[in-house]
């Protein structure tokens, strides 16, 4: 990393008359101001923009980079969020000027080639899910869930039974999920989990009813099990006439192995910035197209490609709830998953899933010694550390870990998540990285565990080799600072 | 396969460190009815070379903006983006990181989120913004549940020349909270909402009102006497702005705007056929902490050092779940991040130069078109980018006529009930030569 020199702020380097691109002269006649627009609907104080040359702002944006870690630089096991490797050449068949330089509303017959991919894409989506119908219209994962609950709710409402206002949670959930189901104005219903980490199937029989609308539920689960018993919890939730929400968060254990549709999901969302590589920027765009039962198809939010001889056209689903976002989705997100599932195929898929599910029991084998481990199963993708002994015996909590792992070079794990875990630790190693790299991981946190025995000080105080050290958060929220300002 | 190195070797040496034989032992808690092993009707695997002949034929099955010359808007623009940003935004670390939950290792995002929230502040006058929406239409449904949740009132009054999309969105937002819509009617002269019909609302109960600026028709709506009747009824002014037009146009913080929200493609983001682009949101300082999304704040660490990191974190779904002030969790940081590079390339001077073109060369079109063809404007209001364009034609036969001479022409506003006009967007990419051929096609078509 980075020498700890901060990079100024671009406001702090910006010089008067500097600039950093140039325009084509105005060739069109001018016409006064003032003819054109009222004087008091011009703006009175100028925006402080900064005033930089071109070599600036690629300096000042590659120094930035240079502070930064992400799956290019080193590995990135971060739970839940599934940080594999972004294939470049997605990237490079996105900005092809076909696909990145279209217009939304341009005629139909001059952009079959991107509803053709669409279709398709939603056609692979449906195969995979083992459902109906996709819309690729979600922005990302939390959309999908809102877009789902809607649906949910539209279908609940054409049956008579719009009386239906209570979705059901399990405790080790994405906190997506219920800040979802209020979003779409639903009750939300916590189950808690059994003592194999699944759902706790007697605790749901007594909340299901006539109220439930639906069950949300990841599987595997956030601690990266498998919930043995989701024949039993769909039946459960269905006999009460409520829908079954996959989370498809953790898609990326089981491609090729089960589909959901399978295990009794009525709706599906998939991360494609996860489990089909689209990178992450540094927090988005991501996609989160669904996928439903065929009884739910009608109400999917519009508009969806559809088939008509050979020919792809836009259409509104003959119920739809209406539209979740303005045009069709992240369009280039589309494009990169395309091409990763094109370039996999099933049985490359398949293998993506039994990869990363060997990786990360390598992992969780190599490292249950030192830390406890809540739930001793074969887990899948991921899996839940909890550091409740290094916290009890030396006074070194979770995020003292977490903060001497980035001086390995390495990104800490997602931490205190899942909150059914004390001071968990939520490691997930996807399929796309070396042996080598995890046996170093492993020899890290074996490591630090030592560390925390030894010298747990260099814990708490860690960082130390990163750009900056440990940051004061609770002194960001106090007095907050959220923005530059001219002095 | 391509991406995945572990060999055949690494595989039986990790199965035998785990004292299992066999990669089925770890997924034999799955029950065998489930599993549905290889039966997967997928195309079978390209290799890198087929996947980008396969790529570029289906990109050929399109009509691209290099092979035409744009007319067209509605929410979607063609403007000039600078060479830097792409290569800037392709940095693996910007590109391959996650939200920057380690701060320590994430200042890269944190800084230039910092610095975005910094830009997008200034560009509309206010006290702060967010690290971003997933879009425009998005952001405005979110800034209408604000508007509610602080005033405690639960009816949001939108304008019928608002972006028909973004109405739609903020339907299905609204309608799921028990939130009553009311629309105002633009005047059919002006194309500007109708003062007189929004004094007509019974003001006691209304959360706020929406103005979008410049509106759907490209208009430069009269923002000020209704900034002082929502204020005058307790409620607040949420705007819905282009971030070009505010280089020129009065700010939402000098009309005193309490919540501002817009799409932010024009700033340096591909068209990609709608999307990803980001929406911007933001506020007052007052409403901060009812902001959705991430928002990053300035601190220091234990020697000082300035740092950023994500702050406020009690209004998310991640600390507060259900009491969430939103479920937003993904958003749209690399297009931020490219909104910011472009704003920092054009600067104080081309930032107003590029609104100062596009508001010339939509006047030098909306003038040649009077001049030499029958056609004639929709509205009188001033316009910034786009013009409606008014004719008893057939607009979209129109548009398969100007396709064949290279041109994509203005939106038809047929589907929007607007069958004799179209919508046509003129920014600083189009030439006088352009804009002439247009008119002189037009003119042989009317």
């Amino acid at each position: 990393m980075m020498n700890k020199t901060g990079v100024p702020l671009l406001f702090e380097i910006s010089t008067p008359g500097r600039r950093g691109y140039r325009l084509p002269d105005l060739d069109v006649p001018e016409v006064p101001l003032e003819e054109l627009l009222p004087a008091e609907y011009l703006r009175q104080q100028e925006p402080e923009l900064p005033e930089v040359s071109e070599i600036e702002v690629v300096r000042h944006f590659t120094q930035l980079s240079r502070l930064n870690h992400g799956v290019d630089v080193d590995f990135y096991p971060l739970g839940s969020c599934t940080m594999k490797y972004n294939p470049r050449v997605n990237e490079d068949v996105a900005a092809l000027p076909g696909f990145a330089a279209i217009h939304p509303y341009q005629p139909e017959e001059t952009v079959q080639g991107a509803l053709e991919l669409m279709y398709n894409l939603s056609q692979y989506l449906a195969e995979l899910s083992g459902l109906h119908s996709a819309t690729l219209q979600p922005a990302a994962g939390a959309h999908g869930e809102l877009t789902g609950l809607w649906i949910m709710k539209a279908f609940h409402e054409a049956n008579g039974e719009g009386h239906r206002n209570e979705i059901i949670v399990p405790d080790s959930a994405h906190g997506t999920n219920p800040a979802s189901a209020m979003m779409a104005n639903y009750k939300v219903v916590e189950v808690p989990s059994d003592g194999r980490g699944g759902v706790d199937v007697e605790a749901l029989r007594k909340l299901v009813g006539p109220n439930t609308a639906g069950l949300m539920l990841t599987n595997p689960n956030t601690l990266g099990l498998f919930d043995e018993n989701i024949c039993t919890i769909a039946e459960l939730v269905h006999a009460a006439g409520g829908l079954l929400y996959y989370d498809g968060a953790n898609a990326n254990a089981l491609m090729g192995i089960v589909k959901p549709g399978d295990t009794g999901f009525d709706i599906v969302h998939y991360n494609l910035h996860k489990t089909f590589s689209t990178p992450h920027g540094g927090g988005g765009p991501g996609a989160g197209p669904i996928v439903v039962s065929e009884k739910l198809a009608p109400f999917l939010p519009g508009p969806i490609v559809v088939k008509q001889g050979d020919r792809y056209v836009l259409k509104q689903p003959e119920k739809s709830i209406g539209r979740v976002k303005g045009f069709y989705g992240n369009f280039s997100v589309l494009v990169k998953a395309y091409a990763y599932i094109r370039s996999h195929g099933a049985e490359g898929l398949r293998q993506v899933s039994e990869t990363a599910v060997v990786n990360a029991n390598y992992l969780m084998h190599h490292l249950k010694d030192l830390y406890d481990l809540p739930y001793n199963r074969h887990c899948k993708h991921e899996f839940v550390l909890s550091g409740r002994r290094q916290k009890e015996q030396y006074g070194v909590r979770t995020l003292d870990i977490a903060k001497r792992l980035l001086d390995y070079g390495v990104h800490a794990p997602t931490v205190y998540f899942p909150l059914n875990v004390e001071e968990a630790i939520m490691i997930e190693p996807t399929e796309t990285e070396t042996k080598e790299t995890l046996d170093r991981f492993i020899a890290a946190m074996r490591q630090i565990a030592e560390e925390a025995e030894t010298d747990p000080e260099s814990l708490r105080s860690a960082p130390h080799y990163t750009p900056v050290g440990r940051l004061d958060e609770a002194r960001a929220a106090r007095q907050p600072i959220l923005r530059w300002r001219k002095a | 396969m391509r991406y995945i190195p572990m060999t055949e070797h690494d595989r039986q040496a990790m199965l035998a460190s785990m004292g299992i034989s066999s990669v089925d032992e770890l997924f034999a808690d799955i029950p065998e009815p489930l599993r549905s092993a290889g039966d997967l009707n997928l195309p079978p695997a390209l290799s890198e070379a087929e996947l980008v002949r396969h790529m570029k034929a289906l990109a050929r099955k399109n009509v691209n903006l290099e092979e035409c010359v744009s007319f067209m808007g509605g929410g979607a623009y063609d403007h000039l983006i600078p060479a830097v940003i792409k290569h800037l935004i392709s940095r693996g670390e910007f590109l391959t990181a996650y939200t920057p939950y380690q701060a320590e290792i994430s200042q890269g995002v944190l800084q230039s989120i910092f610095e975005y929230q910094t830009l997008i502040a200034e560009l509309t006058g206010m006290e702060a913004a967010n690290a971003s929406m997933y879009d425009g239409a998005t952001a405005l449904a979110e800034a209408a549940l604000m508007a509610c949740g602080a005033t405690r009132r639960n009816v949001v009054v939108l304008p019928e020349n608002l972006h028909p999309e973004w109405r739609e969105v903020c339907e299905l937002y609204l309608k799921n909270q028990d939130v009553e819509i009311q629309y105002v009617p633009y005047d059919e002269e002006t194309g500007t909402i109708d003062h007189a019909a929004l004094q007509r609302l019974n003001s006691a109960s209304l959360a706020c009102v929406v103005v979008q600026q410049p509106n759907f028709f490209g208009l430069v709506e009269d923002v000020e006497p209704i900034s002082d009747f929502i204020h005058q009824a307790g409620g607040l002014l949420v705007m819905a702005v282009d971030p070009i037009s505010l280089a020129i146009l009065k700010s939402p913080g000098e009309y005193g705007a309490d919540i501002v929200v817009g799409d932010g493609q024009s700033l340096g983001n591909s068209m990609s056929f709608g999307g990803p682009s980001l929406g911007f949101f933001a506020t007052t300082a007052k409403l901060v902490r009812r902001m959705p999304g991430r928002i990053v704040g300035e601190t220091v660490d234990g020697d000082g050092r300035r740092g950023f990191v994500l702050t406020l974190q009690t209004r998310e779904q991640h600390i507060r779940r259900e009491k969430a002030t939103s479920n937003i969790c993904s958003n749209q940081a690399l297009n931020a991040l490219a909104a910011a590079i472009y704003l920092s390339l054009l600067g104080k001077q081309g930032f107003k130069e590029v609104a100062y073109h596009c508001l010339q060369k939509t006047a030098y079109l909306r003038s040649r078109l009077l001049e030499m063809t029958p056609f004639r404007l929709k509205f009188t209001a001033p316009a910034f980018r786009e013009v409606v364009v008014a004719g008893e034609v057939d607009w979209e036969n129109i548009n398969q006529r100007l396709l064949k001479e290279g041109f994509l022409g203005g939106l038809p506003l047929k589907r929007y009930g607007m069958p004799d006009a179209a919508l046509f967007a003129v920014t600083e990419a189009r030439t006088k030569a352009e804009i002439d051929r247009l008119v002189e096609l037009l003119g042989g078509m009317s």
